[in-house]
């Protein structure tokens, strides 16, 4: 969290006033702890019989925060977003700024920032007249005059660093320079919250790599409290400082990358946060037991009875001890990192790759000793 | 991109115009086409033009600034410039109603729209006659506020802007249904009222569509005949047309006035159709971005 974090919940919206900001930024007044956006009890269904989009989704974003929303398409990741945007009306529950209840807050008054996957950008205006768009759009008495509207986007083309394109369209504008353009455009009006719709999504894997990286440094820059939706966990786990997993309209786990990689709440976020092994097995007398075999001690807290053993890739090894887990082998392959082999463990739903030493062949028994597991109790 | 790599190929010595393609097709497509467009189109405007130049400048300027003449085309191009523009902004709003709204009875003023396209223009023109006549439905009610339609110019417009109105419709129609929702929802967030995102972000990538649709409407309105005739009056001076004049000087077996008239309205319909063009290709550089 830096020390330019203008405080969310003191003055609500009229905070995105430059003077506010100059004078809340001149009086030291950083507020650490609090929140800057709260939903409580989200409900929003989109009529019909289908399953409703939201199931009372509670989450609270602190000031300064880059936090991710993960989940499948279909998880009500976007929907959340737009709720706490004003994009959408939910059925029930609150969203709050700081301590100001916004729910009823119309869209063109709650300032926040929104960038679109596809940009969204204004195609018959210039690079420059889309940043301005926001400041234009202010009361007579609240917008800035001329020159300082100009010396503003041009900061901005500078910190989305594409200084020299304020003149271009849209349409001449890469997919990769365009998403920074939107992004300029959201922090014209400096949004209490900056809300980024699958921000990567349309773009292609290296410029996405790039666009990642910067992103996470224009934040520690600006210290702009920001949520981001996305189905991509690497993209999660390497921006976030936190990340909510969302489920069939529900959270399942809200934590730091390192909590929800390690200590998943659940199997499907064990599951989404990572590649994952499943078998079916059993713990029972302090083991967990596959197919009448003892495979690993149980560690005190897991679940007794039927459960689902979960395995991550890289804890898996060759090995022959008395406990490891029997396979087979389906490929074998080069990577750029080394050799892996496609391993189907007997009982397994899926095959997993597993970094090997050796030659294997297709069809070769091969037995798996695991460093470390996850048992969830079924159904 | 390197501005090389955009500048066109040189064409070949002698050959100017076509550039070595994969994609072959020139030849026969610009043939076809120089050649229809010569028999259908530019032979009988030549024959018209040829017929008119008989009487000479001289003549011709005589007819052109006869008072008659003259308040004939002022009346057809004026009425027709305002009906367009009428149609054109009508147009825009049935046209959003239909795209951007679901209604019952919805595909059914759908269909409505291109009835001016298929009914024949007198019976339109008998129907609005009889629509606005003193004694008509709306005639009546109209006449009571002091309000003459039929047989006034009034009533060419109402026919103009009749005939002209699918035009509109249709040329704006499949812009709406693509307008970008999220670019709508961005203007909201960016704090612009719904006025301001009407006129900064949703209208002006419909302009050149817009002024396509103008553009159909008055090409139609100058030359509509059938459906003003009914409603219009006649009255020299104040609600002739000039397709109306070339009928009346034919009848009088005036064959040369006819033409010289048919040659003035020629010259200025294209004249206003190319402006309009011009403008249109500049809005399509100025809001066109894709």
């Amino acid at each position: 969290m830096t020390a330019t974090l203008a405080p969310a919940g003191v003055s609500g919206l009229a905070r995105d006033d430059l003077r506010a900001r100059a004078d809340s930024l001149a009086s030291g007044a950083v507020h650490h702890g609090g929140t800057a956006v709260r939903v409580e009890g989200i409900l929003k269904s989109y009529g019909g019989a289908g399953p409703a989009a939201l199931e009372g989704v509670s989450l609270d974003i602190a000031p300064g925060e880059l936090l991710a929303l993960l989940g499948p398409s279909g998880s009500g990741k976007t929907t959340l977003l737009r709720v706490i945007a004003g994009l959408e009306i939910p059925d029930g529950g609150r969203v709050f700024f700081g301590r100001q209840d916004t729910t009823d807050i119309p869209v063109q008054r709650r300032g926040v920032g929104f960038v679109f996957q596809h940009y969204a950008l204004f195609r018959h205006l210039t690079v420059f007249e889309n940043i301005a768009y926001g400041l234009r759009s202010r009361e007579r008495k609240r917008r800035p005059p001329e020159a300082e509207i100009k010396a503003r986007v041009e900061r901005l083309l500078d910190l989305v660093q594409l200084p020299t394109l304020a003149k271009r369209y849209p349409g001449q504008l890469s997919g990769g320079q365009r998403q920074r353009v939107a992004l300029a455009r959201a922090l014209a009006v400096e949004p209490s919250v900056l809300l980024l719709d699958e921000p990567f999504g349309a773009l292609d894997a290296q410029v996405r790599k790039d666009l990642r990286r910067w992103l996470r440094e224009i934040h520690r820059e600006t210290g702009q409290t920001t949520i981001f939706v996305t189905h991509d966990q690497d993209e999660a786990l390497e921006l976030a400082d936190r990340i909510a997993i969302l489920n069939r309209g529900r959270i399942e786990q809200v934590g730091a990358p390192h909590e929800v990689q390690d200590h998943p709440a659940s199997r499907f976020v064990m599951s989404f946060v990572g590649e994952t092994a499943r078998l079916a097995a059993e713990v029972r007398q302090g083991r967990v037991w596959v197919d009448g075999r003892p495979v690993l001690a149980a560690e005190s807290g897991w679940p007794q009875g039927p459960v689902d053993l979960c395995l991550r890739p890289w804890d898996l090894a060759v090995g022959q001890g008395e406990n490891a887990l029997p396979g087979t082998v389906r490929e074998w392959r080069r990577t750029g990192r080394g050799t892996v082999a496609e391993i189907q463990l007997d009982g397994a739903e899926a095959p997993v790759e597993v970094a090997v030493t050796e030659v294997y062949r297709p069809g070769d028994r091969v037995r798996l000793e695991a460093a470390a597991a996850r048992v969830f109790a079924r159904g | 991109m390197s501005p090389a790599a955009l500048a066109p190929a040189a064409p070949r010595a002698g050959r100017p115009f076509l550039r070595p393609s994969a994609l072959p097709g020139f030849r026969l497509t610009f043939g076809i086409t120089v050649t229809y467009l010569t028999l259908v189109v530019l032979l009988p405007l030549a024959v018209l033009l040829l017929r008119a130049s008989a009487i000479g400048p001289a003549g011709l300027w005589a007819l052109v600034t006869d008072s008659r003449n003259l308040a004939a085309l002022k009346t057809s191009f004026g009425l027709s410039l305002a009906a367009a523009a009428i149609d054109a902004v009508a147009g825009l709003l049935i046209a959003w109603v239909l795209t951007r709204y679901r209604f019952p009875g919805r595909r059914l003023i759908d269909a409505l729209v291109d009835l001016p396209f298929a009914l024949p223009t007198a019976v339109a023109g008998i129907a609005l006659a009889a629509l606005y006549a003193p004694n008509g439905w709306l005639g009546a009610p109209l006449a009571e506020l002091g309000i003459k339609v039929a047989y006034t110019p009034l009533g060419i417009l109402v026919a103009l802007v009749f005939v002209g109105l699918p035009f509109c419709v249709r040329t704006v129609q499949p812009l709406v249904a693509e307008i970008d929702k999220s670019s709508e929802e961005a203007a909201a967030i960016l704090g612009a009222s719904r006025f301001r995102a009407l006129v900064t972000v949703i209208l002006p990538p419909l302009v050149p569509a817009m002024l396509t649709g103008f553009a159909l409407a008055f090409a139609r309105a100058v030359g509509e005949y059938g459906s003003v005739i009914f409603v219009a009056g006649n009255l020299p001076y104040v609600s002739e047309i000039a397709p109306l004049l070339i009928v009346i000087k034919l009848e009088e077996f005036n064959y040369t006035g006819a033409t010289a008239i048919a040659a003035v309205m020629l010259l200025m319909s294209f004249s206003a159709l190319l402006a309009i063009n011009l403008i249109q290709d500049y809005s399509r550089r100025r809001f066109g971005h894709v």
